[in-house]
């Protein structure tokens, strides 16, 4: 059923590009569209003043943009690239996650030490969560029920009910927590800590601590092996884990919890995503201002993609 | 009835324990100073130096400690010109054992030689001596201030990447002048650079013109050199010699190119946040003296957080193993050296508009830990008290 939908949305939208990859670029205000069949920059577009997390709607009409220094989460139009209207977002938005019911975001606004909660059909903010310092990943389970923050100076993994919007947990992790994903049908979720360097891996059940996965790249040292951004291949039993200014991404078994490889990619590699039919893995590299594409079958970096100055964020269109 | 009773006594007693608290409470201990007067008064010292940086790790770490119930208090004392610090510490380490210490050097010894102060976690945020970190060094007594030769290898690393072989050095008549002005000596031997010229800055009221007019001729007999070192850490003169050298040449030091603990330019590596959490609680930017503040205090919410105690003996020694990590927002985790109880950071390189490096530069290996070849490593240092 699920994919009877989702064939039925990619028939709506698809016909007249190809699958895009969409990459915020920090420091130039732009985000730079790569096309996944020519692995080329097909078109550049402007948005508000220091944009990172990016995000599509579920039938990829709308996409939404943290433009964090506008304090404002824009809404474009992925066809025409046009500004359609902002939404509510609280102060400096970094990293947000919508909702499976397509209509709430929720929304780490990183100078704040508060989670918006945008309904972005009234263009309202319904609720405000006080959580810790620097929020900044964001994830919700994929029954909708549970949303995270992590703050990264607070070194937690904040537990959101979804329904009552009120914290129930509140998990340590190691130092600067980045990003996390649910994952295994919503029964773990992973959380990276940038500076602690490792992955923790909590039983959502009970949110009790069930794997630490720990990096080590060769020739480099490990208070540089920083992990970030992650994802999961289709099956889940991979995970590609960005590793910031190690300039690698490792490839996880998520079921082992062991690192298969490290990939050698751009410098200071942040965030990713995948081709639609996860071939591809495009990796956003900030310093180097330019996008790694990775096979994901032969794990090797096939090309670097020159993007705007800084990019951050990565999110794929159909 | 009575077994009912003593049950729900017990029951009370538990749940008690449960919500029992920690509480941490600290003071911030500032010894006021005579300045002397500088040639231009354009950078004024806030009178809140320091003191900013450690409500802004208070404030830190009071939100972390409100999700694990721990109870975060700062008291701050300032003690007057001419007033007594010992007597004051003394007060202070009645209500705790943690104190954030902004006072000279001599002050911090006797401060942590107090009985009182035996079992005390001390800070020092304000002193960059480094007879603190090598023979006088004090167990109870850490370090967040980066040392004035941490700055100056991180100096020397930069000019030595860049084959400035051959530097000049002009240093101020102060005691901290002499005294940076020593590090950048050690520092330019331990690199292999040669410091070929020096001279003092004496000027006095017998200078007839002002001091940018004085600097070319001043500087003339200098020889050649590749990079001009200043040393005057009071900022009294240093600003007025960039350009008005004999020879055009950068300026490095105190001025110029400067190797500091923080700067309002560092924007890395999530710094964007923290300089302006700190401006918007100080309307002002964050100096080394408010990051070093601001480190005391996080480093012992760190410790609080990971291993749940407020036993001052516990943090020690949690803060100075190798589990310990603060992310200080320079790109790699803080730690304290176990030799000495200074703590490691990346040194930027900044200029007034940007941050040009951040030692410890690419190439300078260290067996253990590559921030380790920044200031006294353990086999250079003659502290003992920590072994």
């Amino acid at each position: 059923m699920k994919h009877l939908l989702f064939t039925a949305a990619l028939s709506l939208t698809t016909p007249l590009h190809a699958a895009e990859i969409w990459v915020t670029n920090e420091k130039d205000d732009t985000i730079s569209v790569i096309d996944v069949d020519t692995l080329e920059v097909t078109r550049t577009i402007p948005t508000g003043e220091r944009p990172r997390g990016i995000t599509f709607s579920k039938d990829y009409s709308r996409v939404y943009i943290c433009a964090s220094d506008s304090d404002t989460v824009q809404v474009m139009d992925p066809n025409t690239g046009q500004i359609l209207h902002d939404l509510p977002s609280g102060e400096d938005p970094e990293q947000f996650v919508l909702h499976p019911n397509d209509r709430h975001l929720y929304i780490a606004n990183e100078d704040d030490a508060v989670t918006t909660v945008v309904d972005t059909e009234s263009r309202k903010v319904i609720a405000q969560i006080n959580v810790g310092i620097e929020p900044e990943g964001m994830a919700v389970s994929p029954d909708g029920k549970i949303a995270i923050t992590t703050s990264e100076t607070t070194n937690m993994a904040h537990w959101i009910d979804t329904e009552t919007r009120e914290l129930f947990a509140n998990t340590l992790v190691d130092s600067r927590p980045r990003h996390a994903e649910f994952t295994a049908g919503g029964s773990e979720l992973w959380v990276s800590s940038e500076i602690g360097g490792t992955i923790t891996v909590f039983d959502t059940a009970n949110q009790s601590e069930k794997a630490k996965i720990e990096f080590a790249v060769k020739g480099v040292h490990p208070d540089r092996v920083q992990p970030v951004g992650f994802e999961f291949t289709e099956d889940e039993k991979t995970a590609f884990v960005a590793l910031g200014p190690s300039n690698h991404v490792a490839v996880v078994n998520a079921e082992t919890f062991e690192v298969e490889d490290y990939i050698l990619v751009g410098r200071r590699v942040w965030h990713m995503d995948f081709s639609p039919d996860k071939s591809l893995l495009f990796t956003t590299n900030g310093v180097s201002g330019d996008v790694t594409v990775i096979d994901v079958a032969s794990r090797e970096a096939l090309k670097s993609v020159k993007v705007g100055r800084f990019p951050w964020g990565a999110a794929m269109r159909p | 009835m009575r077994n009912l009773m003593l049950t729900i006594i017990v029951m009370m007693l538990a749940a008690g324990a449960a919500v029992a608290e920690i509480r941490i409470p600290m003071v911030f201990l500032k010894q006021e100073i005579d300045r002397p007067p500088t040639l231009s008064n354009l950078d004024p010292i806030p009178d809140d130096l320091g003191e900013k940086g450690a409500h802004l790790g208070l404030s830190d770490n009071q939100t972390t400690g409100a999700f694990l119930g721990h109870r975060y208090l700062l008291e701050t004392v300032l003690i007057p010109v001419g007033g007594d610090p010992l007597a004051a510490a003394d007060q202070a380490l009645e209500q705790t054992p943690f104190l954030i210490l902004d006072v000279p050097a001599d002050t911090l010894l006797k401060i942590a030689d107090l009985p009182a102060a035996g079992e005390a976690l001390l800070f020092n945020t304000s002193s960059a001596d480094m007879s603190l970190r090598s023979q006088n060094c004090r167990a109870n007594l850490l370090h967040t201030l980066p040392s004035y030769q941490m700055r100056s290898d991180a100096m020397m690393q930069f000019a030595r990447t860049k084959r400035w072989d051959t530097l000049a050095l002009i240093s101020g008549e102060h005691p901290e002048d002499q005294a940076f002005a020593d590090a950048l000596r050690q520092s330019a031997a331990k690199f292999a650079l040669s410091i070929t010229a020096e001279k003092t800055w004496t000027f006095d009221a017998d200078m007839r013109r002002n001091a940018a007019q004085e600097v070319p001729l001043f500087t003339q007999d200098l020889g050649t050199y590749d990079l001009l070192l200043i040393a005057d850490e009071l900022n009294d003169f240093g600003r007025y010699i960039a350009f008005n050298t004999w020879l055009p040449r950068p300026v490095a030091g105190t001025e110029g190119l400067r190797p500091t603990a923080w700067a309002p330019v560092v924007e890395q590596w999530g710094a964007a946040q923290l300089q302006s959490r700190f401006q918007d609680l100080a309307n002002r930017p964050m100096r080394p003296q408010d990051y070093a503040a601001w480190a005391a205090i996080r480093s012992i919410g760190e410790a609080v957080t990971r291993i749940n105690s407020s036993e001052p003996a516990d943090l020690r020694e949690f803060i100075l193993s190798d589990t310990f990590e603060l992310a200080g927002f320079k790109g790699r985790p803080l730690s304290y050296r176990n030799w000495n109880g200074q703590m490691r950071q990346p040194i930027p390189l900044v200029t007034q508009s940007a941050l040009v490096a951040q030692p410890p530069l690419e190439g300078y290996l260290h067996q253990h830990n590559e921030l380790d070849s920044l200031g006294l490593d353990a086999p250079e240092s003659a502290c003992e008290a920590f072994q």
